[in-house]
């Protein structure tokens, strides 16, 4: 066997070493998003959940201005609407996602914050333990959505830098999209309980 | 250079900044933490002797923590920033409680490791600190608040978990062991028939499986490997948190 061949073996092995491992921890840092964004749609699952019981509270309780409701509930339908896969998460679909989760978010608060002109509702031992869950479901949110994002970051990271990016580029990971904090977030009304 | 660029990347993004002003728990680790001093050393004491009885037979951490504010933070993202941190409840279990209260601020909040979300829900959380908690907050029965929170925690979270009869700390070393001998005899196998062969290339490609890759582990929470010494609570003693983690639950409130 002569020499040169030798060396480009060696060089060809390395290089399957080298392309397994970058591909096996690719694959690894995948799976630990699908499970963030799993997390993630869990809890957004559970808020719109939450959601029909809310409404009916506040219905039943009080004599609440429609208009108010019926944003909360279009904005339910709309944010259902759109269903991300864990393979879907690219930065676009990721935009759409969180654009019709926000529109739901800046709703319910709303909506929680005219909560505030009805005694009767604040009494009302029912509407005070949704009011409780919502509060934690977007506790939940927060968390779930930042796990995400870490998980996220690390993916892309190692999908971008070099020398992984080149195995990454022929088993086709491609860079995902993450949450972003949002305007609509910032500029909400603040939701006091 | 791919490690300098992930520490950047960590640096950047990390919502984590809340971390900065999270204090380290105290040491020798106790599950009462007041960093404000709004309790005595009898009431202290006290305290924490009632949490260690309960960590003892359950397993289950409940942490006060008194800081003075939370910072730009809601008090519920401190919270379960802190408990992660801190690794508060057992790994595994996520059995961990962490009620803080924010001097400052004003502010109570409870949040609730994944494994005690059933027993303590939000809405549990929320009565008992606005039932229990804050009327005896607003007459600055301070104690007396924490003390009556704290019971009225430890009855809904009865019977959920129960302490472990060994210590399961030691053992992980054991394995972990046990796999680096085997890698490493797998390595030098595989090491062996590289030399050995020229065509090796078929053998050999599975072979990089065995390359630890990382993993996320979320925000990696100290595990109690801290000294067991008792702190001043006397009684029991207190080994350390055991790296549970939090996900949101709870609920919060002012006084």
């Amino acid at each position: 066997m002569s020499k040169s061949l030798l060396i480009v073996v060696g060089i060809a092995l390395l290089f399957g070493f080298y392309g397994c491992s970058t591909y096996n921890g690719l694959v690894g840092k995948d799976v630990t998003v699908q499970d963030a964004w799993a997390k993630v749609q869990t809890q957004y699952q559970r808020r719109s959940d939450l959601i029909p019981n809310l409404v009916n509270t506040v219905q039943g309780a009080a004599n609440f201005e429609k208009g108010t409701l019926t944003a909360v509930i279009e904005a339910r339908s709309k944010a259902t609407g759109i269903n991300l896969t864990a393979d879907q998460l690219t930065p676009e679909n990721m935009q759409k996602f969180q654009a019709a989760q926000d529109q739901l978010s800046g709703s319910l608060s709303r909506l929680l914050v005219s909560v505030e002109q009805y005694p009767q509702l604040k009494a009302n031992q029912n509407f005070l333990e949704l009011q409780a869950q919502l509060e934690g479901t977007e506790n939940r949110i927060t968390v779930a959505r930042n796990d995400f994002n870490t998980t996220v970051k690390e993916y892309n990271t190692s999908v971008r830098t070099f020398p992984a990016n080149l195995f990454a580029g022929i088993f086709g990971f491609a860079a995902k999209g993450f949450f972003e904090a949002s305007q609509a977030a910032q500029t909400a009304p603040t939701v006091k309980f | 250079m791919m490690r300098h660029f992930f520490a950047l990347y960590l640096l950047l993004f990390s919502w984590v900044a809340a971390a900065q002003n999270i204090p380290e728990p105290m040491s020798p680790p106790r599950l009462v933490n007041d960093f404000v001093g709004m309790l005595n050393p009898t009431e202290q004491a006290q305290l924490e002797q009632k949490l260690r009885v309960y960590n003892d037979s359950t397993s289950t951490q409940i942490v006060i923590a008194v800081v003075k504010t939370t910072g730009d933070y809601p008090a519920g993202d401190y919270a379960f920033e802190l408990g992660r941190r801190w690794g508060v409840g057992q790994k595994g279990k996520n059995n961990g409680l962490v009620l803080l209260w924010a001097t400052d601020d004003r502010k109570i909040f409870i949040a609730t490791g994944y494994g005690l979300e059933g027993a303590v829900p939000d809405a549990i959380a929320k009565r008992i600190i606005s039932t229990v908690i804050t009327p005896e907050f607003k007459n600055q029965m301070y104690y007396r608040g924490l003390d009556k929170g704290t019971d009225e925690i430890i009855r809904y979270a009865k019977g959920e978990y129960k302490s472990d009869a060994s210590d399961g700390e030691g053992e992980f070393p054991i394995e972990l062991i046990i796999f680096f001998i085997i890698m490493f005899v797998i390595f030098v196998i595989i090491r062996s028939r590289n030399n050995r062969g020229g065509g090796g290339g078929n053998r050999s490609s599975g072979g990089g499986m065995f390359f630890p890759y990382a993993t996320y582990s979320g925000w990696g929470s100290s595990s109690g490997s801290w000294g067991g010494s008792s702190g001043g609570g006397g009684g029991s003693d207190f080994g350390g948190f055991g790296g549970g983690s939090f996900g949101g639950g709870g609920a919060g409130g002012d006084y």
